[in-house]
């Protein structure tokens, strides 16, 4: 019986990837993802057979914890969200500071853009999990902190850092004759930033932010080493619920791969496609 | 202080400049009046460009004075925006905003910087395109244009500011020869219209046509000067004379 089910389920998965196929060239990161998509459902079958037949099928048991690592999943794309947000708005100002006419400004910005670009990010994550309060007040009143915002505040700092230099990479990478043009047309500094530079850069920043996101999607499974309960921490609870079976081991954490892969992806084919889009218009 | 239209309109005494320890204008005195074109010429590297950019302080000087209606523009009290609402300037490479149309290019500075009424900036953005004969090309961007059409597109935006005085910067090097002709042409018009135009040029042709005076250039200093029938005809500087040769 619970064979029947898990073959009928393989041709389905399997189908539907196939049509996914036809719209796509064959590139080697789609391979990886047909690749993560067999692992998952060969563990699931091997590790089946070799079960005792008292304990329930490996295919049962991840389907009757996908709700709770699907759950999870949803919870590290609210943290990639929050952190994107703080990260990208501190790092737009951070990143303009890095291009002002002041040299104190400048200075400063370039240093602190260094300093979280070249730091690990784990190491970023502790470093804001443990120095920033559990809760703060404001005119009296106390506001909780909890772990999943320190450790989302935490991620935005790398990203802040990233973003800092992907906003000065491209104010850098338009041709010098536009602010000359600007200048010449009495436009001020500010204005010629504000409406002739930047709104030329957002077309150059965008591949470049969400290759960006992509990366800090993948990187909020971080947030499991401090505690915060997103997919691997409930993966982890969920083997451990089952027993600590080893064979369920293998399976689960191809599952939490592949669902990063179905939403990471995409992304990255987007990214492509930009980039193609604006090399060809320059 | 106060300048009137009988005196030269840009003023150039004694100008020096340097980039670091290169020494590109060594003294370099001219005057313009208004209504008045003329033509900077001289072998590249000479310092031809580097001294109309001094006129809208895109560079600045060290030493001397560059008077434009009068106004000090070796000042560091200069109000450079002020002064850039007076001098038009067209590049060699065009510079257009590659994300706005034709027009919204010529519309930009008045709305923005003039912050001017849109309906009349519009309609004189549409004159002007019309004036530099790219009727039917208002709504094309840059990258849809000929390099001559761009360059066409250059000059409406720096007449849409209204200025006194417009400096051309080596504006059809970049171009193709076919095209070279259409840009010349809208110059000449400017010109008959009585714009006062300081022009750096490789177009000896176009320079004698249309300059009321040339300015000869070289390694920092202008070698000679003159009317351009007496200019081409009798120089006499063997720098001059071996320039010329080689050039026409």
């Amino acid at each position: 019986m619970k064979h029947t089910s898990a073959q009928s389920i393989l041709p389905v998965l399997l189908q539907g990837k196939g049509k996914a196929l036809n719209g796509f060239d064959f590139s080697p990161k789609l391979w990886h993802g047909v690749i993560l998509l067999a692992v998952c459902l060969l563990t699931s079958t091997i590790s089946f057979a070799q079960s005792a037949p008292a304990k329930i099928s490996v295919i049962d048991a991840l389907f009757r914890w996908m709700p709770l690592l699907l759950q999870g999943f949803v919870f590290n794309l609210v943290i990639s969200v929050f952190a994107m947000a703080i990260g990208t708005a501190s790092g737009a100002a951070l990143g303009l500071g890095q291009i002002s006419p002041n040299v104190a400004i400048r200075k400063v910005c370039w240093f602190v853009t260094q300093f979280f670009r070249n730091s690990p990010w784990l190491v970023l994550l502790f470093f804001a999990m443990f120095l920033l309060p559990f809760e703060f007040s404001v005119f009296g009143l106390k506001i909780p902190l909890p772990d999943w915002l320190k450790a989302t505040v935490g991620l935005s700092l790398p990203v802040m850092a990233n973003v800092s230099e992907i906003v000065r990479g491209a104010v850098n990478s338009l041709p010098s004759g536009q602010w000359e043009a600007a200048e010449s047309l009495a436009f001020s500094r500010r204005q010629t930033l504000w409406e002739i530079i930047l709104p030329q850069c957002v077309k150059r920043m965008l591949p470049p932010w969400m290759n960006l996101y992509a990366i800090l999607t993948m990187a909020t499974v971080l947030a499991s080493i401090v505690g915060v309960s997103e997919v691997m921490t409930l993966t982890g609870q969920a083997l451990a619920a089952e027993g600590g079976r080893t064979d369920l081991l293998a399976p689960f954490y191809s599952f939490v791969l592949l669902i990063f892969f179905i939403y990471c992806y995409p992304i990255a084919r987007w990214t492509v496609y930009l980039e193609q889009k604006f090399a060809v218009k320059g | 202080m106060s300048w009137t239209e009988d005196q030269p309109m840009v003023s150039i005494k004694d100008v020096h400049k340097s980039f670091g320890d290169l020494e590109v204008l060594k003294g370099v005195s001219l005057d313009v009046k208004k209504g008045e074109v003329i033509c900077i010429i001289g072998p590249s590297g000479s310092g031809k460009s580097t001294l109309i950019r001094c006129v809208n302080a895109l560079n600045d000087i060290q030493q001397g004075s560059i008077r434009v209606e009068g106004q000090e523009v070796n000042d560091p009290d200069l109000n450079k925006l002020e002064l850039r609402k007076k001098v038009g300037m067209v590049f060699q490479q065009y510079n257009l905003f590659p994300h706005k149309t034709a027009v919204q290019n010529v519309m930009m500075a008045p709305l923005r910087v003039l912050k001017q009424d849109k309906s009349a900036v519009e309609k004189k953005a549409r004159a002007l395109i019309k004036k530099v004969r790219l009727e039917g090309k208002e709504d094309a961007f840059p990258g849809e244009l000929s390099g001559g059409q761009q360059q066409r597109v250059a000059i409406a935006r720096s007449l849409a500011m209204n200025p006194d005085v417009m400096l051309f910067d080596e504006v059809t090097a970049a171009l193709d020869p076919e095209t070279v002709g259409e840009v010349l042409q809208t110059i000449k018009d400017l010109a008959e219209d009585g714009m006062t135009c300081i022009l750096v040029t490789h177009e000896m042709g176009f320079a004698r046509e249309v300059a009321d005076h040339i300015y000869f250039t070289d390694r920092g200093v202008i070698v000679e000067h003159g009317p351009p029938a007496s200019f081409f005809d009798e120089a006499k500087d063997p720098r001059t004379k071996e320039f010329l040769s080689q050039i026409l």
